[in-house]
């Protein structure tokens, strides 16, 4: 059995992970790759295009229902969806109670003991929430899981520092382990020189852009469907840039521990590029009454 | 093998030719450490240089000299009338919490877990809150269950105001069962930590919106807070000391009878206890004071903030000059003159200190364990003109610090002493080795640090005298008084028979040494 590649998508919140994930997925399947996708949030959207289905019955939903995580079987949580791609959500408890990175690493470890990876995989997909907020939704990246680490980012200044972020968490593991990033999608939300920026973001911590994926209201049309775009309408034109998303990523070799810019360095980079305005030192601090009262002297 | 006939206990049983070439042949086993590296490593661990390096630890601690916060708040609990203490959590930090006071009182402890497990690590606690408090109540028929917390209810931020709220509204127990909580992270504070959190809760449970029509010294009592006090006699002898003054008192939290039950053929699940009544009753007491008032911070802020009673200041009633400030606190508060039994029993301590004061006199003394206890130890130290060299507190802050050093520092016996917060017992092995007081004061752990000193040679070893928490490897030391003129007697009696068994034993050599193996001392 060939080494399965398991990859994480990380970046910021509602930046479009889950949607791209799902098409690049589906661009694998097509290919006639096999491919699991784990949904390590607990929204539990990460499968929803796939499956056609709303929301998947989640592991820790359907733990808490049998009792303990030692009552479940594989196939009551694992579901198979278009292409073959074979479908789990870790889910986890309602927002404000409980411990959602704790249900991540449950999840992850269940799927393990009962051996979701034995199968024979071409890839693993973790679709992990936005804001790495705790060492939980670190767990697809711990060692022996995931090595391969895409960022899904636009040309907005906050998923910029979002990425980095990730680029500086990854380090932690990448110095100790073999955990790399391996590159940058750019999920388009049409800013100025928005290729230009990312390439040059991604130069900076050493990785790639691997693609560029423009933005087009077809991707909304086929999710209204609960469908990816390559099923949706397999002759679309951006159904061939989430393919060429797939095959990018099937012969990626560039994998590397990442070079997080300072703060410094990184508002150099969105000066530069016109993103961030030369900051107005006097300003700071000032009320509007303090500027009134100014503006009359 | 043992034989049925001459059953041989641990040592013996261990020390026959057959276990001896199993241990040998488990060193090989486990690619053991040559002998002489071991020793080499020892020898080490003796010296200045590894008290340097261990003196800059930064992240490990060895050997703590404290215990966890719900250690404390399942005590605090168990002082109260017909209450289970009940811990939301892991089953295996109650199982500890248990264990640790049956090897201490050699009695049984009720308490129980709700025992959360990783499902309710995910979803949050409040399924196992429901039915932990459902069937605790049906099957051990407490009056009161009083919550306190694991690290891991705590790290996943469980609510236990919203949970015990939400279970009543269930119909799992009656809206007006007592059910007073306190959250206790093990990862903050200690256990007096727990104690003091726990107290709080209980007396905010009960007369925080009950204060109406309630009035400071309306019944002419005195409250009395012990903290974590694990000594049976100081429990006895407070209120006997009371008893002889004709002062009425509650104790708030008061465990002499559930950790003290006989055999007689009736298991006691709860004995004893301060009732609710008497917790309702506390706000009109004249005043409420804390025996052991560093580790009662909350506490004290509660009374003074809530009931408006004074909460007098008072140090631990430990040696003699304290107990004479509590007594004369307590005649001062309650207009009741201080006994002539007490004066008699005042002026027999004072007696025994002269009678035994040349054998003490210059000793010098390690002092470790909770920042009350440390404090009270030193101050009857310096009054027996016995000098406290390394005094060790793990939990104790920097205003705690400042105290003592001026309390030792105020006296000719204290210019020795060398303060030391936060750091463990394998800092006070570093300390015992480069530093040798005559004797260490503290729980059964140090016993490791007198092996250790012993094996680098028999005069560098420092003999252990146990008083503290926890007391294992000695049977029913727990019984004993340390506090009052009581208290001080018996200290002072452990404390002097030490010295001359020390020196019986370095005096026992037949034609040598025994020139001063002295049948009087």
């Amino acid at each position: 059995m060939a080494m399965i590649r398991q990859c994480a998508i990380y970046g910021k919140g509602g930046i479009g992970k889950s949607t791209t994930t799902q098409n690049l997925v589906a661009g694998l399947a097509a290919e006639g790759k096999k491919v699991m996708i784990v949904g390590c949030d607990p929204k539990a959207d990460s499968t929803r295009l796939i499956l056609h289905a709303k929301a998947q019955n989640t592991i820790m939903q359907m733990a808490a229902d049998a009792g303990t995580v030692e009552d479940l079987e594989l196939d009551d949580v694992l579901k198979v969806g278009y292409g073959g791609v074979r479908c789990v959500e870790s889910g986890g408890p309602e927002p404000g109670v409980g411990c959602a990175g704790r249900g991540v690493i449950t999840a992850i470890n269940f799927l393990e003991e009962e051996g979701a990876y034995e199968e024979e995989l071409d890839f693993v997909f973790y679709d992990v929430l936005g804001d790495v907020v705790c060492g939980g939704f670190a767990m697809p990246i711990r060692e022996n899981k995931a090595q391969e680490i895409y960022i899904v980012v636009s040309g907005e200044m906050m998923a910029m520092y979002a990425a980095n972020n990730i680029a500086k968490g990854i380090c932690k593991y990448a110095n100790s382990g073999k955990v790399r990033l391996a590159g940058l999608i750019c999920n388009s939300r049409k800013t100025d020189k928005e290729a230009e920026l990312i390439g040059a973001l991604a130069e900076r911590l050493g990785t790639q852009m691997i693609h560029f994926v423009p933005r087009d209201n077809v991707v909304q049309r086929a999710e209204i469907r609960r469908m990816t775009v390559i099923e949706y309408d397999p002759t679309a034109k951006q159904a061939d840039e989430y393919r060429a998303l797939a095959r990018k990523i099937v012969e990626n070799k560039k994998l590397v521990i990442p070079t997080p810019l300072t703060m410094d360095e990184l508002e150099e980079l969105l000066l530069e590029f016109g993103i961030l305005d030369e900051e107005d030192e006097s300003i700071v601090g000032k009320t509007a009454a303090d500027e009134a009262a100014l503006a009359v002297a | 093998m043992q034989d049925v006939e001459t059953i041989k206990p641990g040592f013996p049983l261990f020390n026959t030719d057959e276990y001896q070439a199993a241990f040998a042949r488990k060193r090989v086993f486990e690619e053991a450490p040559p002998r002489e590296k071991l020793e080499e490593v020892f020898q080490w661990t003796t010296t200045e240089a590894y008290k340097e390096l261990n003196f800059q630890r930064e992240a490990l601690t060895i050997n703590p000299a404290k215990a966890c916060q719900p250690l404390g708040a399942v005590l605090c609990a168990l002082g109260f009338y017909k209450t289970l203490p009940y811990v939301h959590g892991s089953q295996g930090c109650v199982a500890y919490f248990r264990t640790y006071f049956n090897r201490h009182f050699r009695e049984p402890i009720a308490a129980v877990s709700d025992s959360m497990t990783e499902d309710a690590a995910v979803f949050g606690g409040q399924k196992n809150m429901f039915e932990g408090l459902e069937n605790s109540k049906v099957m051990y028929q407490p009056e009161m269950i009083a919550v306190s917390t694991t690290c891991m209810a705590e790290v996943i931020g469980d609510d236990l105001n919203a949970f015990i709220t939400n279970a009543k509204k269930d119909g799992r127990v009656p809206m007006d069962f007592p059910t007073p909580f306190a959250h206790t992270p093990s990862f903050v504070g200690s256990h007096t930590t727990g104690w003091d959190n726990m107290m709080e809760g209980i007396l905010r449970y009960f007369t925080l919106n009950s204060m109406e029509g309630k009035t400071v010294g309306g019944n002419g009592k005195i409250n009395i807070v012990a903290g974590f006090e694990t000594y049976l006699g100081n429990l006895r002898v407070i209120k006997r000391m009371l008893k002889e003054m004709e002062v009425d008192y509650t104790f708030l939290s008061d465990p002499e009878e559930v950790l003290d039950t006989p055999t007689d053929g009736e298991f006691r699940m709860y004995a004893g206890g301060t009732t609710q009544d008497e917790i309702k009753d506390a706000p009109n007491a004249i005043d409420t004071l804390l025996l052991q008032p560093w580790q009662l911070p909350k506490t004290r802020k509660y009374i003074e903030d809530t009931w408006k009673q004074p909460v007098s200041s008072i140090r631990i009633p430990m040696g003699l000059s304290w107990t004479d400030e509590f007594l004369m606190k307590v005649s001062e508060l309650t207009g009741k003159p201080i006994p002539e039994s007490l004066a008699l029993e005042r002026g027999r301590l004072l007696d025994m200190m002269t009678d035994s004061h040349t054998w003490l006199h210059g000793k010098r003394f390690s002092v470790y364990g909770d920042p009350d206890f440390v404090t009270g130890m030193c101050q009857f130290l310096l009054e027996l003109g016995a000098e406290p060299l390394h005094v060790l507190c793990h939990n104790a802050n920097k205003r705690w610090t400042k105290d003592i050093t001026k309390l030792l520092k105020d006296s000719p016996y204290g210019q020795e002493a060398e303060v030391y917060v936060g750091k463990d017992l394998w800092h006070l092995r570093s300390l015992v080795f480069s530093n040798k007081p005559d004797f260490l004061i503290g729980n059964s752990y140090g016993k490791f640090i007198q092996r250790d000193t012993l094996h680098k040679g028999k005069e560098h070893e420092v003999p252990l005298i146990r008083i503290g928490f926890p007391l294992f490897d000695r049977h029913h030391l727990h019984r004993d008084t340390t506090l009052g003129y009581e208290g001080a007697m018996h200290m002072l009696k452990t404390l002097v028979n030490a010295v001359m068994e020390k020196l019986d034993q370095d005096t026992m050599t037949l034609g040598e040494t025994d020139y001063a193996f002295d049948l009087i001392r």
